[in-house]
Parts: C-alpha cells; sequence; structure tokens
C-alpha cells in the first residue's frame, strides 16, 4: 500500500475521531445536559473535526500541487554544471527521464541519470515522509487544539457555520474561475500565435493552409493563416441552418402556443425537445451517412435528367452540415419563442379577437410585434449555437478551405480547424497548434457578443405589460 | 342600416358582397396559417422519425453476426516454452493452428493464392481469443477443440445480403462434371430445364453464376447453357451444398468478397460450421482495427469513469453554488458578477472548454492525456452551469413558509436551509443533474481537443489510464474506411441513446415520484 494512501486512511480515521471526542467532550463539559450548551454537541464535533482534516489536507493538496517542482528544482540545483548548461527543453527530457529511472521503469541509460535518479529518489522519500509526518502531526494537534475550545458558552455552531458559507462561496467562486481560466488560456496562446503570424493576416488573409513545412529545404508553404475561409464556411452554415430552424421552430412555436389542444401539446412539445438532446456525433452521423449520400444521388439525379448542366455535389457539402444543423436548432428557436409567445398577455388577445381579428391576424399582428424582442433573442441565441457547433461540420462539412458561397461545395469551419489543427501529434509551440486557440478566441468573443446583445435586445426592447 | 332605409330604386352596390368576398379571403389565410403551423411540426417531427429510423436500420444487421466453428488442433509443438506457465503458451503460434483447422476443411486447394483467399475468411487476430482460451487451460493442449470466432467482416456483409443480390436456383438433376486433366476448369452438362432456368434469373447482367454439387463448386465461365465450362472453385466429394446455382448480381470486381470465399462460405454453411448468433463481441470486446472483432467496451467504461469524475465534481459544487445563490448571496457585485458568469458559461461553445482542458490541465498542470480524470473535469465545468440553474429552480420552487417555519422555532440560517429547504429541493436538484450528466454523456468536441480520440486497445482501469469515450468511439468508427463500421457505429449509437433514455426515464421517475405542488 502507498505511503499517501495509509496517511490519507490515518487522516479519515483521525477526522471520525475528532468529531466523536469533540461532541463527548460538549457532553462532559454540559453534564449530559444539552440544554446548558450554546450549542447542539454536534456542531462541537463537526468543530473538532474541521480542525483536524482541514490544515492537514490543505498540507496534502498544496504538496501534491507543488511538490514536483519543489523537487524538480531541488535536483536540479543539485547536479554538476554540464546539466545546467542544457537547454530548457533538454534539460526537462532529462529531468523526465530521470524520473523514469528512479521510478523504477528502466535502467538509468548514463552516470548523470543515475546520479539524478538517486537525488530523486532521497528527495521524494524524504519529502513524502517529512509531509507525511507534519500532516499527521497538524492533525493531531488541530484536534487537541480544537477540543480545547470546547466549553459551554462555546459557539460552535456559529463557527461552523461560518466554515460552510466560506465553502459555498469558494463553489460560487469556480465558476468566475471558469470564465477567467477560458480568456486567460485563450488570450495567453493567442498572443504567443499573433507573434508569429500577424493577426491583420490572421483576420482578413484569405488563404488557409496551415501545414508548415517540416524540413527547412521542403517545397511548399511555410503555412498560410487566413482566417476569412473559414468565417465564410462558419457564416454559410449557419445561414443554412437558420433558413431551415427559424420558419419551422418559429412556426411550430405559434402552432403550440396558439391553435394546439392541451393534448397535443403535451405530446408534441417533448417530442421537439428529444431533437436537442440527441448527441450531436449521432446527428454527424446521420449527416454523413444518411443526408450527404441522399444530397449526392438527387445532384447525379438532377444531372443526368437535366441537358447541358453539368452538376456534381460530393458527398460532404455544406448543405448537408447546414440542413442537419438547422433540425439539431429546431428545439431551441420553438422552445425559447414558445415561452416568450406564452408571455403575452391574454388581455391583448381578447383585445384583438374583441375587434373581430381571427386568431392569425391576431397572431401576426398583436402576438408577433409584442413578442418579437423575445423572439429574436431566441433566433440570437440559436446562431450563437449553429456557430459554436462541432460534430456535425467535422463530420459532413469537409476539411477543404474553399472560399466559396455555393452551398454544394464542402467548406470548413473555425469549429472543424480547431479540431484538425489539435488531433493527432501536436508540437505545443508551432503556430499551427497554437492558430487553433485563436480561432478559439474569435469563437469566444462571436458567441459572447450574440449573448450580450441578445440580453441587450430582450430588456431595452421588452414590452412591459403591468 | 336597413336596406328598407335606402331611397326605392336606387341601385347601392351590396356592401355585404364585398364583405363576404374579404371574409372568405380572411379565412382562407387563417387556414393557410394553420397551416405551416401544422406542416412545421411535422417537419420536425419526420426529421425526428427519419434520424431515428435511418440508425436503427443501419444497426439492426450489427447486432447478430455470423461465427466460424472450426475443429482446432492445439498443436503441442507450436507452443514452445513451460506448457503449464500461462504466458509460455500466450506466446504459442495460434494463428498456424487456426490457418491449419481452415485448411483442413478444404484439403483438395494447393494454390497459394487461393489459400491466403481462403485463410481471410478469418482474422489472424483470432488467435489471441485461442491462446487465453488455451493458458485458462492448459489441459486442453494435445487435444482437438471446437473454436467459434466471428467470420470475417465482408464474408458476414456478404451472408446479411449487403454485398451483393444473391438468387439460389434448385437444380432438378446432378450436373454431370467433367474435370480437365489439371484440375482448374471442368465442363459440366445441365440439364436443359435447369440451363434454361438458370439463363431465366440471370437475365442480361453478367453475373458471377456458381454451380454447386456432389460438395463441389464452379464458376460458370461463360453464359449458362446445357453445356457450360466453369472453373473449379471446390473440388468434389466432401459435404457441401448440393445441386444448386448460385447468381450473384454484384461483378466480382465491384465487391471485396470474391467468389471462392464466397462458395467456401456457403460450402461451410451447409456443414453447420457458419452460424448466425448475437453478436457479443460488439458489448464484450474493446476497439479493434478488424470491424468483426470491435466493441464498445473499452469505450462503455472510459465513459463510466469519466462520468463519475463529472458527477462527483459537478453536482456537489453545483449544488453548493446554487444554494449559496439562492439562499445566502447578499445582493452585491460579486453575486452579479457570478450570475453573469454562470449565464454566459452555458451559452460558451462546448469545444471552448476543451481548449481550456488542453491549455490548464494538460499543458500547465501536467494532468495525462486521454484520461478519464481530465475529461471528467472539462464535462464537469461544462454541466456546471446546468446544475446550478436547475438546482436553483428547485430551491426557488420551495415555498418561503417552510423557511420561516424553520426560523420562527429558532433554527439559524444554515439549519433552516440544510435542514429543511434542501431536503424538500433535493428531487428537483437531482432530477436537473440527471439530466446535466446525460448531456455530458453525449458531449464529443472538447474530449476530442483532450486526446481521448486516440486508438484505446485496453479498457481503462481507473482515471487516469488512457480510455476513450462512446461518443468519441462513435465519431471514430463513423470517419473509419472499413463499410462493415458503418452498421456497428449505428449500434454504438444505439447503445448510447440507451443510455441517456435510461438516465432521462430515471430524471423523469425521480421527478413523478418526488414533485410536490405547495
Amino acid at each position: 500500500m502507498s505511503i499517501s494512501l495509509i496517511v490519507a486512511l490515518i487522516l479519515l480515521v483521525m477526522i471520525a475521531a475528532g468529531f466523536r471526542l469533540g461532541q463527548a467532550r460538549a457532553w462532559r463539559a454540559a453534564d449530559g445536559r444539552a440544554g446548558a450548551l450554546h450549542s447542539l454537541p454536534v456542531y462541537s464535533g463537526y468543530y473538532v473535526a474541521l480542525w483536524t482534516g482541514v490544515p492537514a489536507l490543505a498540507l496534502v493538496a498544496i504538496y501534491g500541487v507543488l511538490g514536483d517542482g519543489l523537487v524538480n528544482a531541488l535536483v536540479l540545483g543539485g547536479m554538476p554544471q554540464q546539466v545546467q548548461d542544457l537547454s530548457a527543453a533538454r534539460q526537462e527530457t532529462f529531468m523526465a527521464e530521470a524520473r523514469a529511472v528512479a521510478a523504477g521503469l528502466y535502467a538509468a541509460p548514463s552516470a548523470l541519470h543515475a546520479q539524478a535518479a538517486a537525488a530523486f529518489a532521497r528527495l521524494q522519500g524524504l519529502f513524502t515522509w517529512a509531509v507525511a509526518a507534519l500532516a499527521l502531526a497538524m492533525a493531531a494537534g488541530g484536534l487537541a487544539l480544537a477540543r480545547g475550545h470546547i466549553s459551554r458558552q462555546f459557539r460552535a455552531r456559529n463557527r461552523v457555520e461560518t466554515a460552510i458559507g466560506i465553502l459555498l462561496l469558494a463553489c460560487s467562486a469556480l465558476a468566475v474561475l471558469t470564465t477567467v481560466g477560458i480568456i486567460l488560456s485563450l488570450l495567453f496562446e493567442s498572443l504567443r500565435f499573433f507573434a508569429a503570424v500577424n493577426p491583420v493576416e490572421f483576420l482578413l488573409g484569405t488563404h488557409w493552409s496551415p501545414q508548415i513545412a517540416i524540413r527547412e529545404d521542403q517545397v511548399g508553404q511555410s503555412g498560410a493563416f487566413g482566417a476569412i475561409p473559414l468565417f465564410a464556411g462558419t457564416f454559410l452554415i449557419t445561414i443554412i441552418a437558420m433558413t431551415v430552424a427559424v420558419p419551422v421552430g418559429l412556426f411550430s412555436a405559434i402552432f403550440l402556443a396558439e391553435y394546439a389542444s392541451p393534448t397535443a401539446r403535451k405530446w408534441i412539445k417533448p417530442v421537439l425537445e428529444i431533437l436537442a438532446g440527441v448527441p450531436t456525433v449521432v446527428y454527424g452521423f446521420f449527416a454523413l451517412l444518411t443526408v450527404g449520400p441522399a444530397i449526392r444521388a438527387a445532384a447525379e439525379w438532377v444531372d443526368a435528367a437535366v441537358p447541358f448542366l453539368s452538376f456534381a455535389v460530393p458527398t460532404q457539402s455544406a448543405l448537408a452540415a447546414g440542413l442537419v444543423m438547422g433540425v439539431m436548432i429546431i428545439p431551441f428557436v420553438s422552445s425559447l419563442s414558445d415561452d416568450v409567445i406564452n408571455a403575452v398577455p391574454q388581455t391583448l388577445r381578447d383585445g384583438a379577437y374583441a375587434m373581430g381579428a381571427t386568431k392569425s391576424e391576431t397572431v401576426r399582428q398583436v402576438i408577433l410585434p409584442a413578442a418579437l424582442p423575445g423572439v429574436v433573442g431566441a433566433i440570437l441565441l440559436a446562431v450563437s449555437r449553429a456557430i459554436g457547433e462541432t460534430m456535425i461540420v467535422v463530420m459532413a462539412a469537409g476539411q477543404a478551405a474553399n472560399l466559396t458561397a455555393n452551398p454544394f461545395e464542402s467548406v470548413t469551419t473555425i469549429t472543424v480547424q480547431i479540431v484538425t489543427l489539435l488531433t493527432g501529434d501536436q508540437e505545443f509551440d508551432s503556430p499551427k497548434t497554437l492558430a487553433a486557440f485563436a480561432l478559439g478566441l474569435v469563437l469566444f468573443v462571436i458567441t459572447l457578443l450574440l449573448n450580450v446583445i441578445a440580453l441587450r435586445v430582450v430588456q431595452k426592447y421588452r414590452e412591459k405589460y403591468d | 342600416m336597413t336596406d328598407a332605409a335606402l331611397p326605392a330604386g336606387a341601385s347601392a352596390p351590396d356592401p355585404s358582397a364585398a364583405i363576404k368576398k374579404r371574409l372568405a379571403a380572411r379565412y382562407r389565410a387563417e387556414r393557410r396559417f394553420r397551416a405551416y403551423g401544422i406542416a412545421a411540426i411535422a417537419v420536425a417531427v419526420a426529421a425526428l422519425l427519419v434520424l431515428v429510423g435511418s440508425i436503427v436500420s443501419q444497426a439492426y444487421s450489427a447486432f447478430w453476426t455470423y461465427e466460424l466453428a472450426l475443429d482446432v488442433t492445439v498443436d503441442p509443438e507450436r507452443i514452445p516454452g513451460d506448457p503449464s506457465n500461462p504466458a509460455d503458451i500466450q506466446r504459442g503460434d495460434f494463428g498456424v493452428m487456426l490457418q491449419n483447422a481452415l485448411r483442413g476443411e478444404f484439403p483438395d486447394e494447393t494454390r497459394n493464392a487461393r489459400i491466403r483467399e481462403l485463410l481471410a475468411l478469418s482474422t489472424r487476430l483470432n488467435s489471441a481469443t485461442l491462446g487465453r482460451r488455451v493458458a485458462d487451460n492448459p489441459a486442453l493442449i494435445g487435444q482437438t477443440i471446437r473454436f467459434k470466432m466471428p467470420i470475417s467482416d465482408e464474408v458476414d456483409r456478404y451472408l446479411k445480403g449487403q454485398a451483393t443480390g444473391r438468387d439460389w436456383v434448385r437444380l432438378d438433376a446432378a450436373p454431370a462434371v467433367t474435370p480437365d486433366a489439371d484440375g482448374e476448369t471442368a465442363a459440366l452438362r445441365l440439364s436443359p430445364a435447369d440451363a434454361a432456368r438458370i439463363a431465366d434469373a440471370v437475365g442480361d447482367a453478367e453475373p458471377s453464376v456458381i454451380v454447386f454439387s456432389n460438395g463441389g463448386a464452379w464458376r460458370l465461365s461463360g453464359p449458362a447453357a446445357q453445356t457450360a465450362e466453369g472453373e473449379q472453385l471446390i473440388a468434389p466429394g466432401a459435404p457441401g451444398v448440393e445441386d444448386r446455382a448460385l447468381i450473384l448480381s454484384t461483378p466480382e470486381a465491384d465487391r471485396r468478397v470474391s467468389d471462392a470465399q464466397i462458395a467456401w462460405t456457403e460450402t461451410l454453411r451447409a456443414r453447420g460450421d457458419v452460424k448466425a448468433a448475437f453478436n457479443t463481441y460488439l458489448f464484450a470486446n474493446t476497439d479493434s482495427r478488424e470491424p468483426e472483432l470491435a466493441g464498445v467496451f473499452a469505450a462503455l467504461m472510459g465513459s463510466i469513469f469519466t462520468m463519475l469524475v463529472t458527477m462527483v465534481l459537478a453536482v456537489p459544487v453545483g449544488v453548493a453554488t446554487a444554494i449559496y445563490l439562492e439562499e445566502f448571496a447578499p445582493k452585491n457585485r460579486w453575486t452579479d458578477l457570478v450570475e453573469v458568469n454562470i449565464n454566459n458559461l452555458a451559452a460558451v461553445p462546448s469545444i471552448v472548454f476543451g481548449l481550456l482542458g488542453l491549455a490548464v490541465f494538460i499543458n500547465f498542470l501536467g494532468m495525462p492525456r486521454s484520461a478519464p480524470l481530465v475529461g471528467g473535469l472539462v464535462l464537469a465545468l461544462m454541466t456546471l452551469p446546468v446544475v446550478i440553474i436547475s438546482g436553483r429552480a428547485a430551491l426557488k420552487a420551495v415555498p418561503p413558509s417552510i423557511r420561516e417555519a424553520a426560523l420562527a422555532v429558532g433554527a439559524s440560517r444554515t439549519q433552516a436551509v440544510f435542514g429543511h429547504v434542501l431536503p424538500l429541493a433535493m428531487p428537483g436538484i437531482m432530477t436537473g443533474s440527471i439530466i446535466g450528466l446525460a448531456q455530458a454523456l453525449g458531449e464529443t468536441a472538447p474530449l476530442l481537443m483532450i486526446g481521448m480520440v486516440a486508438f484505446v486497445a485496453d479498457a481503462p482501469t481507473g482515471v487516469t489510464s488512457p480510455a476513450t469515450v462512446m461518443p468519441v468511439q462513435i465519431f471514430i468508427w463513423a470517419t473509419s474506411a472499413e463499410r462493415a463500421f458503418e452498421a456497428r457505429t449505428a449500434a454504438a449509437i444505439i447503445i448510447l441513446l440507451s443510455l441517456m433514455i435510461l438516465m432521462n426515464a430515471a430524471a423523469i421517475f425521480l421527478r413523478r415520484k418526488f414533485e410536490r405542488r405547495w
């Protein structure tokens, strides 16, 4: 059994013991009458358990994150000059090899490796034991200290509740931390990319071919990072998707909200929502193996039926990806629009009916204008969903960076290129890999802007009915 | 105004006619509008039906497969080393034993090219399974055992009728066969009725015609006539298909299973060595480059480990955040910031979370690539907003009177929340969490970023061993060149969808069972 597991087990036992001891101490202080205490005895137990566990676990966690780096630095510091003089990358490789030797994965390839491995083994053993001993000592100390605090007047409950409050606050901070992490990682890697590639060339260039020659003398390009074809492809597919999703989604929402009987509504709404629950990779499979070949077969039929027309469509086309994506987006448009239409007050409908308007006239001239901001918001959210969608386009739109407005050709999108650039072998310093992060940044900014605009539209133009 | 009030004899235009006309137009518009709505819903429902229908129709054939059963002699000479040591046994040359068993079925075949074709009826990778079986039971060494394995994917497609059209013609009389001196061709004399029926079934096309008789098989070299020249595929004499002609509508050049392979397969089927069975390989095996051996087991285990990590992280943190925002948070800038962030995170494209995972977890924190741990972390961050939003809705649905009653009898705020509000909100929170996890189960794109797309031969044993997950396995198979993977991809989709439906059903059950209306 590894030492960390033993320490973890001992800590668990100590925490449980702390809980028991704290509770017992509280009962003793109260002479068996809980009413005499400020807090219920169970809170004294929690209090002692917290003091036992939290500092020790924090120490272990800190060592887990920083320990490797510390050991690395110490081993490196103790190595002869010739290792110190190695380039950073070589040094890293050397250390990784030494670490593997220390772990017994293979025999030392050189005396230096053996020396480093010995240092590793010694320091790691030392640190592990030291941290284990320190953690257990801290747990014992925390237990004793906290147990000493407990008396009749001790406000154990308030202390525990403060700790819970801090925990809840920390959890809510994670959402903010995630956003910060996304922005920082995208920005940081994008800046490294823009150090190698001019941002203007990236945003306005029309030639995309990110492959970089491996050898200096290789014939070919040094990589071109003009992202306009990707933006155009994304735009084309989004337009096709919205051409399907907006009419179908909007009319479905109107029918469900205004015409359908409650029974029909109860059945149709979940069926539409199933479309949103299907994994995108399934839509991709559908587009690749059913819709794409069907479009190609239809094109071949048209080609054969109409003379003087040469018309061929590849299996992977913007149309196939766009149509299937449109189907995927339908429930987003319909359920958001449905909510908005239902939020229009009944008095408006009644007013229109009283004037003699038919149902469709009421919908077109009263309800839709009233619900318009919400509908626009829903459509913008759907657009942002379409732009960020990955699997359908990866599987069905193709890889060729064509700058075209023809839906029958294969195009590529931002998300497809991110996937293409980051799957397979990657070296983390080449512009090819970093370009994916720049594309990710563009994607993040576009979707963020769309969401902010959608929210603004809804808030600013919303009619207030009170 | 009534008609009587008009001056007599004045021919005023009849206003009611115009109104009637306009009314009719308005009602027509009304009906049109209603029809648009119905059409829209029909389009959406039809799209769903086509989607499900196309997947089910492609998947069903992958749930059963044809198995080849051979009598394999476990040759002790092919197992070097200590026969009591399982590791030594597994190093034995079981591939050759399988090949010998297959060649033993057609001992007359001596041409090397034909033997290579014959051996292609099953993949060499089956030898590993045989090796394991013998290693588990060393007493089998030296014995002849019945060994079942999946037949090659192309032959399987032929047997399922997917590789070519097949038409059997029963012959009334056994053809008289006069073999040539070299045994490669033979002159076949068919009865006039048989020749006419074969010619009838062939029609104008130029398909392959294989005539079976007396255990042998010949491919007709020319048109079917009473005296026909035939290339010998199987020498007669052994048991096999009796007196039939097989007409294959796809020419041999356009399919990946040859006429000879078809003749052997049909003969083996007539001998009872090839049988259809439930495709257990699909469930029990890990990924393989041979479609007939590929299964989803490793991906399923990877999905389970990834979901465990996601659940352990996303649910407690999400619920804690929901409790904080709904019950404790003061109205200040920090709270606003958190709320805006959560709403934005819910709309960030999933692939961006993959970039975050790659940059932070793998490059910055040095976590292993392709590991369920990193995949689970990334999916947890993605699922967090779903859990938080549904958790807040569930907490909000608990009426304030519960809180106030608890506070009135002297409970602290924390006690009121954890002792009274949270238990009542729990069904709603669990429902939302399960739906969020089901979404995460189907997520693919972010996992491609963190290297879960690599070929993984073994099922993962923990959260740090290399793994792939169900949706990524589907992606890998769907983009693979082998035709036989298409059906298996669809079958994997059915398995994934069943899991998701199961999770959603659990969520609906929870909601139905514990939902309270206040």
